[in-house]
């Protein structure tokens, strides 16, 4: 293709990707290098039904009139990246200096926020990721196997976790796994405890986040290889099947190698996806619990006190981590494309 | 064509004209947008009806009732002119707007169409009346009679009694978890906190900065007190917010509970519960902590203000429209709704929890502009103490290096 062409060819692309992906990722890269202006204070007397007391203000004309000098806000470079709300690079010294063996020191670890979200970020992507997959293509290859006539209205059920709404779906499992919901009470029938609650310990509230997520997102990947499945040369089967190969190896030997560019597919979507984890948090009010990345950026924003330096250098940090998680991935297609090329 | 134009503009003519004469005899505004926003809970519902009541002819009117009005009130006051004219702020809201000027002082307004009010329905700040107040809120003690009764015990007047209240109850086998507080981490857990310290007599802060001072013997005896209560409360307990709570005590399996004034009527109602548990539920002054005498809760006000960016019109416009949504006959209709700081309002039933409170010596939620950064930090902080992964002192101060980070980053502290 002439480079003129190509210029023509890919620039609505390349205008549409630098407006609502380039520029807001700058926005927000300025936004975290900026906190707002010290606030001009002074004492005043609030008087109200109760009583009257002297109390601090914010001077609203002196702190407007340095907010309209530099609108941005304060500079401050990396030091919001690096406070105690986020990598807290400080805490973590003192607590390696301080360390009382390795476990103590990821306990400490755990107690600033930002390494419990992640540590819950993380643990939710490495295993809902893999399970889905897998599960996914367990569901594929069973409705694929039933007799064509039962098809549509089993992919119709299969589908339905995915189709309901994320924050709809983890309240209404947050309901039925209260004890007084049907599922609670039947784990404490089974487990023989009445005072056994999903929501109390933290353990059982990731295990019920896990499992939701994979609830959620199993459907998503069971579409994408039963889409696959419907392509896998029928030959090929077949004289596998003259070969003596059991439905297992006809699996082993011949599906599988066929979808593996599936894998790639739904393992990267779902890497994404699930790093970005949020709506069962809130919906299952698990924050006490588990937090995530997201979770810190909406508390940020919509908290008592709106922090927008601190959630858009969260949100910086998520998409470092999205980078990090993609790189074998993505190190891997490029190098398959160039050797395609050779 | 001509003709038919001028019957329209004579139709239009004649239709402003009605308007005019209508609204004047609503209530005597002439003309002017009148546009409000505030929380979604019946009190509010019953004074912006009234208020609606002056609309038509030249007056327009719009409400918006919505429980995130907190969320979009900044961005629809600093707009010019303001998306709305008021606001129905408490005190914890009234600060934040103010810390960005985006009120309006009400004095000469006040002064013209504000004599039904009491001097203590003023919010003033400088010797500027900010905001006008209507309603009063404090979390204060539920209690099932009954239950009390058939343990054996008096009903309790500070927090200690009601853990050994709550022990009596467990002990008779009457109920498995007697006390239910509203602990959802996040804005609810650290209001108990908040509720909690106050019981101390500590301040929250150092006088006259923004440095907290709360990893004191207030502070440990503020968490050591919640983390005690947590033992006679449903173990799912940092997910239960006012509603799970109100639920839990419609259906009889609470006795004791630090619950919301706002929630009397609606535990009170024949919904939702059963004659047992309505007949035998009792309010009172909130419990003091550790032989002190303020009670350990904080007192809230609900009040209007008026946006900075409106016209002096409208603005006349929405005072007068809200001076009847605030009428005495608006209170006494809605007695139970809410304790009304309204002249010529007689309390109901429900309202004797938060008048005891008032009366006791409670302290009012204080209006300070870092106060939500520190309610944010003690939510998101306390629930790891509360799990017993770690001691009060350590709490504190996660709250301290969390509050610190939040209130550098919003010019509070530098």
């Amino acid at each position: 293709m002439p480079h003129r062409a190509f210029f023509w060819f890919i620039l609505p692309s390349a205008l549409a990707m630098l407006l609502f992906i380039a520029v807001p990722i700058a926005s927000v890269v300025i936004q975290s290098v900026h906190i707002e202006h010290p606030k001009v204070m002074e004492e005043v007397e609030t008087c109200g039904p109760f009583n009257c007391t002297t109390e601090m203000r914010v001077d609203a004309e002196a702190t407007a009139k340095l907010k309209q000098a530099e609108p941005l806000g304060k500079f401050i470079g990396l030091e919001t990246y690096f406070n105690r709300n986020h990598l807290a690079i400080d805490s973590v010294k003192t607590q390696w200096q301080q360390r009382d063996g390795f476990f103590s020191f990821v306990r400490g670890l755990y107690n600033l926020p930002f390494y419990k979200a992640l540590s819950f970020t993380l643990v939710y992507t490495f295993v809902v990721t893999p399970l889905v997959i897998v599960l996914g293509f367990m569901i594929a290859l069973a409705v694929n196997s039933i007799p064509k006539i039962l098809r549509g209205p089993a992919i119709f059920v299969s589908l339905l976790p995915m189709i309901v709404t994320p924050l709809i779906g983890s309240l209404v499992l947050f309901w039925m796994v209260d004890a007084n919901g049907v599922l609670g009470s039947a784990i404490q029938r089974i487990f023989d405890d009445p005072n056994l609650s999903l929501k109390a310990s933290p353990p059982l509230t990731w295990i019920m986040l896990l499992v939701y997520g994979v609830w959620h997102s199993a459907p998503f990947a069971f579409v994408v290889f039963y889409a696959g499945l419907q392509t896998v040369p029928q030959d090929t089967l077949e004289s596998a099947m003259i070969d003596g190969a059991s439905r297992w190896e006809r699996i082993r030997f011949v599906v599988l190698p066929h979808s593996a560019p599936l894998v790639t597919f739904v393992g990267l979507i779902q890497l994404m996806d699930n790093f970005r984890v949020f709506e069962p948090i809130v919906g299952f009010n698990a924050s006490a619990s588990a937090t995530s990345l997201s979770w810190i950026i909406f508390n940020d924003l919509f908290g008592q006190q709106q922090l927008f330096g601190s959630a858009a250098a969260t949100s910086l940090l998520t998409i470092l981590g999205v980078c990090i998680l993609l790189m074998p991935v993505l190190i891997r297609t490029w190098r398959q494309n160039n050797r395609v090329v050779a | 064509m001509i003709s038919f134009k001028n019957t329209l503009l004579t139709g239009s003519l004649l239709l402003a004209f009605a308007g005019t004469v209508q609204a004047e005899s609503a209530c005597g505004i002439k003309q002017g947008t009148i546009s409000i926003l505030g929380n979604d809970f019946p009190a509010l519902h019953a004074v912006v009806d009234a208020a609606e009541k002056c609309a038509g002819g030249d007056v327009t009117f719009s409400k918006n009732h919505s429980k995130d009005f907190k969320d979009v009130m900044i961005a629809a006051l600093t707009a010019d002119p303001a998306e709305y004219t008021s606001v129905i702020v408490n005190n914890g809201v009234l600060v934040t707007l103010m810390n960005d000027g985006l009120v309006k002082p009400l004095d000469d307004l006040v002064a013209k169409h504000g004599a039904a009010l009491k001097k203590n329905q003023l919010i003033t700040v400088d010797g500027k009346v900010m905001a006008v107040a209507f309603m009063a809120n404090a979390q204060h003690l539920f209690y099932r009679k009954d239950i009390l009764d058939a343990a054996g015990v008096e009903v309790p007047t500070s927090y200690e009694e009601v853990l050994s209240a709550s022990k009596a109850i467990q002990d008779k086998g009457l109920m498995e978890y007697p006390y239910a507080g509203t602990f959802k981490a996040g804005w609810n857990l650290g209001e108990e906190f908040v509720n909690m310290y106050m019981g101390t007599g500590g301040s929250l802060f150092k006088p006259g900065s923004a440095e907290l001072d709360i990893n004191n013997e207030h502070g440990v005896a503020t968490l050591n007190m919640l983390k005690s209560l947590t033992e006679y409360m449903n173990p799912d307990y940092l997910t239960f917010d006012s509603n799970v709570v109100q639920a839990e005590w419609e259906a009889g399996n609470v006795a004791l509970s630090n619950l919301w004034g706002s929630r009397t009527a609606a535990v009170l109602d024949d919904e939702g519960s059963s004659e047992e548990v309505t007949s035998a539920t009792m309010f009172t002054a909130a419990p003091v902590l550790g032989g002190g005498s303020t009670p350990s809760t904080t007192l809230w006000w609900d009040g209007f203000a008026i946006s900075t960016n409106t016209s002096n019109e409208d603005a006349e416009a929405t005072f007068i429209a809200m001076m009847n949504g605030i009428s005495s006959d608006v209170a006494n209709n809605n007695a139970d709704e809410a304790v009304w700081l309204i002249d010529g309002y007689t309390p109901g039933a429900a309202a004797v929890g938060v008048a005891e409170t008032a009366a006791a010596g409670a302290k009012p939620y204080p209006m300070v502009p870092y106060m939500g950064a520190l309610h944010g930090a003690a939510g998101d902080e306390l629930s790891d103490f509360l799990q017993g992964n770690e001691d009060a002192e350590t709490a504190l101060a996660d709250i301290e290096a969390a509050y610190v980070a939040k209130a550098k980053e919003a010019g509070f502290l530098q």
